[in-house]
C-alpha cells in the first residue's frame, strides 16, 4: 500500500508541475500584459508595475520566480483585483462551486446507477429503450441549452423556483439538475452495459439457483461488481463537474470558481489563472486516487500495485 | 482453431450490413447531409438585404423573417444557418486535425512498441489528466492575438501596395480569425482518445500473419503502416471521427457561450445561444432567439451521436461505452 501511494504522489507532483509550467509560460508569452490599458503609460511606470509582481525580465526569470514561490506554497497576488491574494480569492469562491459540484455528483451517480440498472434488468422493453433514448438526448443537450430552458419553464413560467443566485436550497435545485443531466446519462449507459455483462456470469446463476429473486440477486450481488466501471468514471466525472460548472455558474448567476477562471484569462491575471489550474489538477489527482482505493474495497481481487 | 475463426467471421455480419439495418443511424445520417447542404446553399440564395443589420430589431417570426430578427435587426434564419456553417465546419475540421494527429501518434506508438510506446502512452495519460477545457481556453487566448496580428500584417502589406480589394477581403477574413484559432486549438486537444483507440488496434493487427508476411517480403515499416494497417483501421477511425465531431462542436459552443469563442459578426450556435439566453425575461419573451438555435443544435448533436453509436455498434462491437 505505502509504495503505491509514494509512487502515485511522486507522479502526481510531476503532472501538476508540468501543467503549471505550460500554463505559466503560455500565459506569459501571449501578447498583452496584465496592465495593458487604452491609456498611454510610460515605460518606467509599466516596468515598476511589472517588477512589483516579479513579471519583469525574461519569461524564464519570471517562471523561476513563480516556481520558487509555489514551492513555498505561495500562490501569489492577483494583478487585477488589488490587494487580493490568490488564495483568498479561491477561498471565497470555491465553496459555492464545491457545493454545486457535490450536489450534481450525488444526483448524477445515484440517478445514473438506478436508471442504468433498471434498463439492464428490463432489457429490450420499452423501459430500456426510452431510458437509453433519454440518455442520448440528455448527452446531446448541453447545459447552456438546458439551463435557460429550465429557468424559462420552472422559474418564469411556473414560478416554482428562483431564477438564479445561490444560498437557499430552492436556488440550488435547478443548477444542480442542469449540471448533472448529461452525467446521469453517461453513468446510466455505463451501468447498463456493465450490468448486462455481469448478469450472464456464473455467480449470478448460483444466486438465482439458491432462490433469490432477480431483484435480490441484482441488488445483493451483481451491482457490487457491475459498479466498478462506473467508479472509474466517477474520478473524471468529479473533475468535469468542477470545470463544467463554469457554464452553469454563468447561466444561473452564481459567483463561483468557474467565473474566476474565465475572467483571469480575459484579464491576463496570470497568478489567479495558475492558482485555479493548480486547484483543478490537485483535485483531479485526489479523485483518481480515491477511485483506485475504492476499487480495492469493492473488489477484493484487485490489488494496488506500486 | 482456424476453422472456428472462419465460422465466427461468417456468422458475424459485415459492419456495413449492421449499419444498414440500424434505421436510427441512417435517419441521422440523412438529417446531417440535408442540414449541411441547406447550411451551405440557402444563405447564398437569401436576398442580400436580409443579411445586413437593420433597425428592425427583435421582430417576432413573420412572413418577412421566418425566424424573426435579432438585436441588430439581422434575419435569424440567415444567422442560424451561417452559425451552422461555422459550428459544423469547426467540428468537422477540428475533428479531422485531431484524427490526423491521433492516428499518426497511435500508429507509431503501437507499431514501434517497447519503451517508446510506454513513453508515448504515459504522455497521453498525463495530457488526459489535464482539465481539457481549461487548456483549450489558454491555448485560444495565446493563439488569438498572434493570428490577428498576422492577418493585420497581411492587410497592411496589401494596403501599402494599393491593392484595395485584397485589403478589404483580408479585413473581412479577420472577423473570422477566431474560427481558425478555434479549429486549431480544438484539434490540438481532442486527439487523445483517437490515439489510444488506434494504438490498441495496431497492437492487435501488427501480430497478424499478413503483416509478418509483408515485412518478410521487405516492406518498410512506413509501407506496412500505410498499405496494410491504415486500410484495416479505416472503419474504426471513421467511427471515432463521428464521435469526435460532436465533442468538438460542444467545446466550441461552450467557449462561444462564455464569450471566449466565436464573436460577432461571425456566428456559431454557441454565440447565438448566448444572445438568446441573455434576453429571456418574464416581461417580454424573445423566445425565437433561444428556441431555434437550441432546437437545431440539439437535433444535430443527437443525430451525430446516433450515427456515432451506430457506427460503433457496427465496427467496434466490443468497446461498448
Amino acid at each position: 500500500m505505502l509504495p503505491f501511494f509514494l509512487r502515485r504522489a511522486f507522479s502526481s507532483v510531476i503532472v501538476i508541475f508540468c501543467v503549471i509550467s505550460i500554463t505559466f509560460v503560455l500565459a506569459r508569452i501571449t501578447p498583452g500584459g496584465p496592465f495593458d490599458t487604452d491609456k498611454v503609460v510610460s515605460d518606467q511606470v509599466m516596468k515598476a508595475k511589472l517588477a512589483r509582481y516579479h513579471l519583469d525580465g525574461t519569461v524564464s526569470q519570471q517562471y523561476f520566480a513563480y516556481i520558487s514561490a509555489i514551492a513555498q506554497l505561495d500562490l501569489g497576488v492577483s494583478t487585477k483585483y488589488r490587494d487580493w491574494r490568490v488564495s483568498e480569492l479561491l477561498q471565497q469562491k470555491l465553496p459555492n462551486s464545491f457545493v454545486l459540484g457535490a450536489l450534481a455528483f450525488v444526483i448524477a451517480s445515484c440517478a445514473g446507477v438506478f436508471l442504468g440498472s433498471l434498463a439492464a434488468m428490463k432489457k429490450d422493453t420499452w423501459i430500456d429503450r426510452s431510458a437509453m433514448f433519454g440518455a442520448l438526448l440528455s448527452i446531446s443537450i448541453p447545459s447552456f441549452i438546458s439551463g435557460p430552458f429550465l429557468i424559462a419553464i420552472f422559474a418564469l413560467w411556473l414560478g416554482w423556483l428562483p431564477v438564479g443566485g445561490w444560498g437557499t436550497v430552492s436556488q440550488m435545485i435547478l443548477p444542480a439538475l442542469c449540471l448533472a443531466a448529461p452525467y446521469i446519462a453517461y453513468v446510466a449507459r455505463l451501468m447498463r452495459n456493465s450490468l448486462l455483462d455481469v448478469l450472464k456470469s456464473d455467480f449470478l446463476r448460483t444466486a438465482r439457483a439458491k432462490g433469490l429473486t432477480e431483484t435480490q440477486a441484482v441488488a445483493r450481488h451483481a451491482v457490487k461488481v457491475a459498479i466498478l466501471p462506473v467508479i472509474t468514471f466517477l474520478g473524471p466525472l468529479a473533475a468535469h463537474l468542477l470545470t463544467g460548472s463554469m457554464i452553469v455558474e454563468s447561466v444561473f448567476n452564481i459567483s463561483g470558481a468557474g467565473m474566476i477562471f474565465v475572467n483571469s484569462i480575459q484579464n491576463r491575471d496570470v497568478f489567479v489563472l495558475c492558482g485555479a489550474v493548480i486547484v483543478y489538477c490537485v483535485l483531479l489527482v485526489l479523485f483518481n486516487l480515491f477511485v483506485d482505493v475504492m476499487y480495492t474495497l469493492l473488489d477484493k481481487r484487485i490489488k494496488l500495485y506500486a | 482453431m482456424p476453422e472456428a475463426a472462419a465460422q465466427a467471421s461468417i456468422a458475424r455480419p459485415d459492419g456495413w450490413q449492421v449499419l444498414q439495418r440500424n434505421r436510427a443511424a441512417l435517419i441521422a445520417l440523412g438529417f446531417l447531409v440535408v442540414l449541411s447542404l441547406v447550411a451551405i446553399v440557402v444563405p447564398m440564395l437569401l436576398p442580400e438585404d436580409l443579411k445586413l443589420t437593420s433597425s428592425n430589431s427583435f421582430v417576432p417570426p413573420s412572413a418577412a423573417h421566418f425566424l424573426g430578427t435579432d438585436v441588430n435587426g439581422q434575419d435569424m434564419l440567415y444567422r442560424l444557418l451561417s452559425g451552422a456553417r461555422v459550428s459544423l465546419g469547426v467540428g468537422l475540421v477540428g475533428a479531422l486535425i485531431s484524427l490526423v494527429i491521433g492516428t499518426l501518434y497511435g500508429m507509431i506508438s503501437g507499431y514501434v512498441g517497447g519503451r517508446i510506446d510506454g513513453v508515448m502512452m504515459r504522455t497521453v495519460e498525463v495530457l488526459q489528466s489535464v482539465p481539457r477545457i481549461l487548456f483549450i481556453m489558454i491555448l485560444i487566448a495565446a493563439l488569438d492575438d498572434y493570428v490577428k496580428e498576422w492577418i493585420d500584417g497581411w492587410r497592411l502589406a496589401a494596403q501599402a501596395r494599393n491593392w484595395a480589394d485584397l485589403a478589404k477581403t483580408i479585413s473581412d477574413v479577420k472577423a473570422y480569425s477566431k474560427v481558425l484559432v478555434m479549429i486549431v486549438s480544438l484539434g490540438l486537444v481532442e486527439w487523445l482518445t483517437m490515439a489510444r483507440i488506434v494504438r490498441g488496434q495496431v497492437l492487435v493487427l501488427r501480430e497478424m500473419t499478413f503483416v509478418t508476411a509483408s515485412r518478410a517480403m521487405g516492406q518498410s515499416s512506413w509501407g506496412v503502416l500505410r498499405r496494410h494497417l491504415l486500410p484495416n483501421l479505416s472503419t474504426i477511425i471513421l467511427t471515432y471521427l463521428t464521435l469526435t465531431i460532436p465533442a468538438v462542436i460542444l467545446d466550441e459552443s461552450f467557449l462561444s457561450f462564455l464569450g471566449l469563442g466565436i464573436e460577432d459578426p461571425a456566428a456559431s450556435w454557441g454565440s447565438l445561444l448566448k444572445d438568446g439566453a441573455q434576453v429571456i425575461n418574464p416581461l417580454e419573451s424573445k423566445w425565437w432567439l433561444l428556441v431555434f438555435p437550441a432546437l437545431l443544435m440539439s437535433a444535430s448533436l443527437l443525430a451525430l451521436n446516433f450515427l456515432g453509436d451506430g457506427l460503433r455498434d457496427a465496427f467496434d462491437p466490443k468497446s461498448g461505452d
